[in-house]
């Protein structure tokens, strides 16, 4: 029987395309493949199951045999945020032309060109930034990239990071940055924050003439918006050092431009803008900066540039290809593959709907959703809330006054079908037994009520 | 030979503005939830953190972005056409598993959940995991690699944390491959601090074993290679190079995304490999999305597994677990990985099965031999060593150099003048160019005889309109959303622009 999505799997083709080769076994092709290099043993596999209804019955259980984030309340955050997907985006997203292709040429790519150009174009404005990478696979990825950018820039190989930061983030950025015995190794020089307020000052970073950036993201990973970004960036400037800022998109209607603050490279993850969890394959990450030759020339991304045809119409077309790993393989910047380039797409079309209101809003009302929240869970006996005036939309909740754990905590919450904070206890031993709880746009005053009634009922 | 009608093909133009340029004022797209309670910012953060001038982003309503991006997606050819591009292997990506994981249970999963609340996808990763160990023999996999090039630099990652470990690495400096391993191999290894050696193809299509010998020695870390190459060629002394490599101590790491052809017939741990990689969103039906979210299936030997990035997924009696991986490379991207194209993968595997994948790579072998019979009958058209008389594997390049010669049209002006027929844009080569004027389709499993025979034909059809009529071609598209690029302006500081907002200012329109 023919496999549906094989048309060529018919004896009919089979045997027009063997007449034309002139062979009467298809094995008869292998014949580059020794004998002793052919598999030696069965690889396991059934046959395929070739009726979709059974196919979909069986992946459908497995899928659906999880607790998800929307039958459950969820408080998680830490990189990864629940925000509202609008309907367009994910109708966009899925249409046949931006999810299969692969490449073609400039004109027959013209659409997805312009929708990619639209998505650098409109995350500029958000960042204040004129010079916009297409994105790598995540926001520790771009972290990782940016620093090494800044490395070779300034020919330093120090970078200094705040140990407020994720610990999942770090780790990528320890992978990109090396180890000592191999060619050109960033070393990552960890500085304090100040536990009184959550954020770091210039004073903390001990900034010397080896550091090549400081790598500082605001929100930071514990939720609180740095204060110092502006004296930082102008001491890191003085210093020879560049500014590497990690934002969040979606505070860009609220917060300040990076490019305001002074940053040189900004980094951050594009999953806020229109792309769901996908259970961690939500992520992305962005790379931008002023439009100067001296960053534009570092870039190990593909860029869109906008350009006209011969004929003058608009057309795009990929800038500084030749310094890509595509271009010059190994004298390349980095490395460079396939990345996250669909939910380019569905960024674009969040921005575009959102406009300058939506991310106003968008902003106001997180920051009010957060903070309302965080009141009332620091209500409750024992729990308080940690820098409860500094941060955006996660915050730091100490349950040490409860006698519990968080584990235990969390583990009584799900069985509430709530899904509390992340668990900072082993990553950041000195908070304590705390969590950190994501409040976005999504969430309700009845589900404020939920959780702190769970909490209520767990912590009795 | 077919000879089909050729379709009368015109790309959608719609002439689509800017979506900044569609900008009215008040508009909107899409509105916000009220807050929960009020609250004033500027009562709630310092003045210097918050933002003085609002973006200047489009204001649109919902139904004209809507559109807008419908133009877009028209204006994109892609695989609503044929596309052939080779090394891709482009082939079909079954909508029920974008429907599948579109559910909750994969969409809204958080990968900070708890492992007693996610059982379901881990098991669908172990599964996957097991498959993938039955085709490559390799002992464990891991899917956070976002790609093929970031499987490569997995290797590249996992070859320093390996010899850290054994005290070497100061000494393990060399990482080997050939001119027709694909740049990400060398790249990752240089961006993992390693230094490259790129051994050049001799006669008969592939280094030759003593070239190999000369260059290794204990300063050897790894051989990164792919086989067959991009040229459908097949290196049959592999598992010489894999021992000699041994013998000095290095890793071996087969990149396998050319497995279509050889998709159940050879294993990698079998020809000696240390580890491997498959792209699931190449050969294993996962949609590419223009580039990504893709993934890198990086497996690799017990030997090797201490050094893997984390989390692993494992089995217990208690359920499935996410574990850390102590000794190992920590991560080389956030969390398990693109998790919802590994379902994908997983369900495509179910869906093809074990005699599914092989039919499939005979007939992506068979159709490329076919396409090979009837693309050298077009006069001008030759394959790139030609001297070689063996059957290729699932892809062979060819080059246009004669026919180049002859008329002054490049690969380049074909490929366009194509794209006015529906066709999409076949792959010239990696760099660098082994042939002149190269071109490289694959023909894969996905595409009907019917539809390699349109392509065929669409190609003489071009290559004869380059004879009689050439300003045709070299002035192509015609029928495309737009015409011939002019690439002057790309590299250039004053004139580059991957903003608007830079746009506007060099040409003071700010």
């Amino acid at each position: 029987m023919a496999h549906p999505y094989m048309p060529n799997s018919t004896d009919e083709a089979k045997a027009r395309m063997l007449a034309v080769v002139g062979v009467a076994d298809v094995d008869e092709l292998f014949e580059q493949i020794p004998e002793d290099h052919l598999a030696r043993t069965p690889n396991g596999l059934a046959d395929g199951i070739r009726s979709e209804a059974t196919l979909r019955r069986h992946v459908r259980s497995l899928i659906d045999s999880n607790d998800d984030c929307v039958a459950n309340l969820s408080f998680l955050g830490a990189g990864l945020w629940q925000h509202h997907v609008p309907a367009v985006v994910d109708e966009i997203a899925g249409r046949s032309e931006f999810l299969t292709p692969v490449w073609g040429t400039p004109s027959s790519d013209l659409g997805r060109n312009q929708a990619w150009f639209e998505y650098a174009s409109m995350l500029g404005e958000l960042l204040g930034m004129e010079f916009v990478g297409l994105p790598v696979y995540s926001w520790g990825a771009a972290a990782g990239n940016a620093l090494r950018m800044a490395a070779r820039m300034t020919g330093r190989s120090e970078v200094v990071v705040p140990a407020s930061i994720s610990p999942e983030r770090l780790a990528v950025i320890r992978t990109y940055c090396g180890l000592p015995e191999g060619n050109d190794p960033i070393t990552v020089r960890l500085v304090d924050f100040d536990v009184t307020t959550g954020t770091v000052d210039v004073a903390a970073l001990g900034l010397s003439a080896d550091t090549a950036a400081v790598y500082l993201e605001t929100p930071n990973h514990l939720g609180v918006v740095e204060t110092a970004t502006a004296d930082i960036a102008a001491a890191c400037r003085a210093n020879g050092t560049e500014t590497v800022l990690g934002v969040d998109p979606i505070s860009l209607g609220l917060l300040a431009a990076p490019g305001d603050l002074g940053a040189d490279i900004v980094v951050g993850s594009t999953q806020p803008l229109g792309v769901h969890l996908h259970a961690g394959g939500g992520v992305g990450g962005f790379i931008a900066t002023r439009d100067e030759e001296r960053y534009a020339r570092e870039y190990p991304t593909l860029q869109v540039s906008i350009a006209e045809t011969v004929h003058g119409e608009r057309s795009f077309g990929m800038s500084l290809f030749h310094q890509s790993s595509y271009g010059s393989r190994e004298e390349g910047n980095d490395w460079t593959g396939n990345s996250v380039y669909l939910w380019t797409v569905a960024n674009a079309v969040y921005m575009a709907l959102l406009g300058p209101e939506g991310f106003a809003e968008v902003g106001r009302t997180i920051l009010a959703n957060a903070r309302y929240a965080a009141r009332r869970i620091g209500e409750l006996e024992g729990v308080s809330v940690r820098w409860p005036d500094g941060f955006f939309k996660e915050f730091v909740v100490d349950f040490g006054g409860t006698g519990r754990t968080v584990a235990e905590i969390n583990e009584g919450l799900r069985a509430r079908h709530v899904f509390g904070g992340k668990d900072l206890s082993a990553d950041f031993p000195d908070l304590g037994e705390s969590a950190l709880y994501c409040v976005t746009e999504i969430h309700t005053a009845d589900d404020i009520e939920t959780l702190t009634t769970a909490l209520r009922e767990v912590l009795a | 030979m077919s000879g089909s009608k050729l379709r009368r093909y015109h790309a959608p133009v719609w002439d689509e503005p800017l979506i900044m340029e569609m900008t009215a004022p008040g508009r909107r797209g899409n509105v916000l939830p009220d807050p929960i309670e009020e609250l004033d910012p500027s009562a709630a953060l310092p003045a210097a953190v918050l933002r003085a001038a609002a973006p200047e982003l489009p204001e649109v309503a919902e139904p004209d972005v809507l559109r807008h991006y419908l133009h877009l997606s028209q204006e994109t050819m892609g695989m609503v056409g044929i596309s052939l591009f080779g090394t891709c292997t482009m082939k079909y990506n079954p909508r029920v598993n974008e429907q599948l994981t579109a559910r909750d249970g994969v969409a809204e999963i958080h990968p900070d959940q708890d492992d007693s609340s996610i059982q379901g996808l881990l098991e669908i990763v172990h599964r996957f995991d097991l498959m993938l160990r039955g085709l490559s023999g390799m002992d464990r996999f891991v899917f956070q690699p976002g790609g093929g090039a970031a499987a490569a630099y997995t290797h590249a990652t996992v070859t320093r944390a390996y010899f850290a470990d054994r005290g070497e690495l100061g000494t393990r400096r060399d990482i080997i491959t050939t001119s027709q391993a694909h740049p990400c191999n060398p790249a990752t290894a240089a961006a993992a601090g390693f230094n490259v050696i790129t051994l050049p193809l001799e006669d008969d299509g592939y280094p030759s074993v003593e070239a190999l010998r000369s260059v290794l020695s204990e300063r050897t870390a790894a051989l990164m290679i792919n086989n067959p190459d991009d040229m459908g060629i097949y290196n049959p002394h592999i598992k010489e190079w894999v021992d000699a490599v041994h013998e000095v101590g290095g890793l071996c790491f087969y990149d396998h995304a050319n497995f279509n052809g050889v998709m159940g017939r050879l294993r990698a741990a079998e020809l000696g490999f240390d580890a491997c990689m498959f792209m699931l969103h190449k050969t294993f039906g996962v949609p590419k999305g223009g580039g990504g979210p893709a993934v890198g299936a990086y497996g690799c030997t017990d030997a090797l597994a201490p050094y893997l990035p984390g989390p692993l997924v494992e089995s217990t009696p208690d359920g499935f677990v996410r574990r850390e991986n102590p000794g190992g490379v920590g991560r080389v991207r956030e969390y398990l990985g693109n998790v919802n194209q590994v379902v994908k993968a997983y369900s495509w595997l179910l869906a093809m099965g074990g005699d599914g994948i092989k039919e499939a790579a005979d007939l992506s072998v068979l159709a490329n031999n076919y396409m090979e019979r009837r693309l050298l009958a077009l006069p001008g058209v030759t394959k790139s060593l030609a001297r070689l008389t063996k059957h290729r594997l699932e892809m062979t390049r060819f080059s246009l150099e004669e026919y180049t010669a002859e008329t002054g049209i490049s690969a380049v002006n074909v490929q366009n003048r194509m794209t006015d027929f529906g066709i999409d844009a076949f792959w010239l080569s990696h760099e660098p160019w082994i042939v002149p004027e190269p071109f490289t389709p694959e023909a894969g499993e996905t595409w009907s005889l019917e539809d390699i025979d349109y392509w065929i034909d669409v190609l003489a059809h071009v290559l004869e309109e380059g004879r009689t009529d050439p300003e045709l071609v070299r002035t192509a598209p015609h029928q495309q959303v737009v015409g011939q690029l002019d690439g002057s302006t790309l590299d250039d500081p004053e004139r580059w622009a991957t903003t608007w907002r830079a746009y506007r200012r060099k040409n003071g329109l700010a």
